[in-house]
């Protein structure tokens, strides 16, 4: 019964062969595209993820304010860190890897006839250490210039680009408001956080530089932490919460006014943003099969109208009103089945393009051509059941009578 | 008023009326026709359009059934059976040929007669073998591969008697056979015709207009206001 339908179905479909193709046209279309959405987002997921633990899996934040709101927050309503916070976690936490008080500002660097817009971090060389970042040349601070805040910077590749070109920048010396310091190394480049910020768009300078000749008060913005191999950052985190908590004097049952953050938190917060955009445009793209489900049944509609003598023909030989039924089912399946084989070729295609274009990885995701496969074949059954039924139910008088 | 008891004939029609619509505008397609068709009989049906012989001819293929009266099918009670009882019956013992051919295009003469094994399940191999045979008994050997469209009118009639004797049907449905060919190829037909009933003791009814057809078969009816007219016996032009 199933391998007669399947014969019938077969060589219905081999007698229109350009037709067929173009019925299949748009669930192709449709399936590529959802293949192509979906595979191009999951690349992008796997590199914000793999971006993300480059930055070090087990590095956590510790800011004043609230929760992760970006930039801004409520920082400005909770009281800032001191350096004190910072060497309270590294002296009474278990598992500190390196503890780093950082102060940030935007400011112009200028050298010579150039400026630049950039990011002044004041810190030690624990951030370096926290970040597991290394210098291309030059030299970190001294225990003396983070002592007495020496006027030396280190610089990212970006600013050394923009302010140097291909000059030797060691030695000389850019200007930060009126500070004036030596330039005595140059990091390595790190390149684009998940973001899309420049890492490598930074001027560090002695943390006490900082505070005492650009920001003019001993506040900590935030407090990076890494802990040791084999610690969870997860235990780490909970342990800085309660000393924080202490040193803030926090009473019980109040929220917190800092906030720690460990990368697990970001890579959730990023891929899931990624994901809700994969899953936007899989809807898009899913639109587009409907589309090519609606195209399959108008000319399955068209083909049950001009075979309507044939149909007479098989209902006057025998042929069951199911085996009608299930012949004009089985060529919308078939032809949707097809469509949807051809649309993951092309889709996977598109996708290696792409992700090669874009610089992705290209991630291949099995499940998703499983699931095209059998949402195309159900397109077939749901677009092609109201056709093949009209067929079933045709008078064979009136059929084949029909001109 | 036939006596005969039921079983002795292949085909018997007992006041058979078929009114299409209702009330006011009901149609009196049949009013009441008394018909037996012994095996092996080759049958003419003649008589002007809307004399209700086409009716007859659907109510006798299990294509119709009647309003009232019995209608029995090798003792079977066709009036009783379901639109799927009665596809299996005409897919079992009913070959039909059309005025118009009725054959699948794009499609090979040889699978154009396969279609009906294919309904009957038959394997890829018996579907061949029986499909060859009855192209060749109809004289179209070597044209298994022709489609339609490559065939004459002629030939496409003969792929159309193929596929309709491939099945060994009881009776074989002929509405106006000649209907679409020059003389020459209806006698050609006609004499295939008249082959396969002698050669294999196949039931023929045909539908016909023209008298010089109805020649061939050994009995004329004639329709007239949904009665039949007058029956006649005839085997004076049978070559």
């Amino acid at each position: 019964m199933i391998g007669q339908t399947i014969l019938l179905a077969l060589r219905a479909i081999r007698r229109n062969v350009l037709r067929s193709s173009l019925t299949i046209l748009g669930i192709v279309i449709g399936v590529a595209a959802v293949i192509t959405m979906v595979t191009l987002g999951d690349g992008a997921t796997a590199q914000v993820t793999a971006d993300i633990s480059r930055l070090g899996s087990n590095m956590l934040q510790v800011r004043p304010g609230q929760g992760f709101r970006g930039p801004g927050g409520t920082r400005s309503t909770a009281d800032m860190f001191k350096v004190d916070d910072a060497e309270a976690i590294g002296r009474e936490i278990f598992g500190m890897e390196a503890v780093a008080p950082t102060v940030s500002r935007s400011q112009q660097a200028i050298y010579g006839n150039k400026n630049w817009s950039t990011s002044v971090m004041g810190a030690t060389n624990s951030y370096l250490k926290v970040r597991d970042w290394d210098l291309e040349i030059g030299r970190l601070f001294t225990d003396g210039e983070l002592r007495s805040g020496g006027t030396v910077c280190i610089i990212g590749s970006t600013v050394r680009k923009e302010l140097f070109g291909n000059q030797d920048p060691l030695g000389d010396f850019i200007r930060l408001q009126r500070l004036s310091c030596q330039v005595i190394g140059v990091l390595e480049p790190k390149g684009q956080t998940g973001f899309g910020q420049d890492q490598d768009d930074l001027v560090m300078i002695p943390l006490r530089t900082l505070q005492r000749r650009i920001a003019g008060s001993t506040d900590v913005d935030a407090i990076y932490v890494s802990a040791r191999d084999g610690i969870s950052t997860t235990a780490v985190k909970e342990d800085i919460e309660r000393l924080m908590r202490e040193r803030r004097r926090i009473a019980p049952g109040k929220d917190d006014d800092f906030h720690v953050r460990d990368m697990q938190e970001i890579v959730s917060t990023l891929t899931s943003t990624t994901r809700v955009l994969t899953g936007l445009l899989g809807a898009v793209a899913a639109v587009s099969l409907l589309v090519g489900g609606i195209g399959i049944m108008n000319i399955m509609l068209v083909s049950v109208t001009e075979r309507t003598r044939e149909i007479g023909t098989r209902l006057a030989i025998g042929a069951l009103e199911r085996e009608v039924l299930m012949q004009f089912l089985t060529e919308a399946v078939v032809l949707s089945s097809f469509g949807g084989l051809f649309g993951i070729i092309l889709g996977l295609l598109a996708a290696a393009g792409g992700a090669h274009l874009l610089g992705m990885p290209f991630v291949l995701n099995p499940e998703i051509a499983v699931i095209a496969v059998v949402f195309s074949a159900a397109v077939g059954v749901i677009f092609g059941y109201f056709p093949a039924r009209k067929a079933a139910r045709l008078d064979p008088i009136e059929a084949l009578r029909h001109e | 008023m036939n006596t005969v008891s039921g079983d002795r004939h292949l085909i018997e029609l007992l006041g058979i009326t078929r009114v299409y619509g209702r009330g006011a505008y009901a149609v009196h397609a049949l009013r009441g026709i008394d018909l037996h068709i012994d095996k092996g009989e080759f049958m003419a049906v003649m008589g002007p359009s809307g004399s209700g012989k086409s009716t007859c001819m659907n109510i006798l293929g299990c294509l119709d059934t009647p309003s009232s009266g019995t209608y029995r099918f090798t003792g079977i009670e066709v009036e009783a059976l379901s639109r799927d009882q009665r596809a299996l019956l005409r897919r079992n013992y009913l070959g039909f040929v059309f005025q118009g051919f009725n054959l699948l295009n794009r499609t090979s003469a040889l699978e154009n007669v396969e279609l009906p094994l294919i309904y009957r399940g038959a394997s890829a191999r018996e579907r061949h073998r029986r499909a060859r045979e009855a192209l060749e008994a109809v004289g179209l050997a070597g044209w298994e591969s022709h489609t339609p469209s490559e065939l004459s009118g002629g030939q496409q009639q003969r792929v159309a008697i193929a596929r309709a004797m491939v099945i060994n049907p009881e009776v074989l449905m002929a509405d106006e056979p000649t209907g679409n060919l020059d003389s020459t190829i209806s006698r050609e037909i006609m004499e295939l015709l008249c082959a396969l009933n002698k050669g294999r003791g196949i039931t023929i009814v045909m539908v016909t207009h023209d008298p010089s057809m109805a020649g061939y078969a050994q009995r004329t009816i004639r329709f007239l206001d949904g009665l039949i007219d007058t029956e006649e016996r005839n085997g004076g032009k049978r070559p």
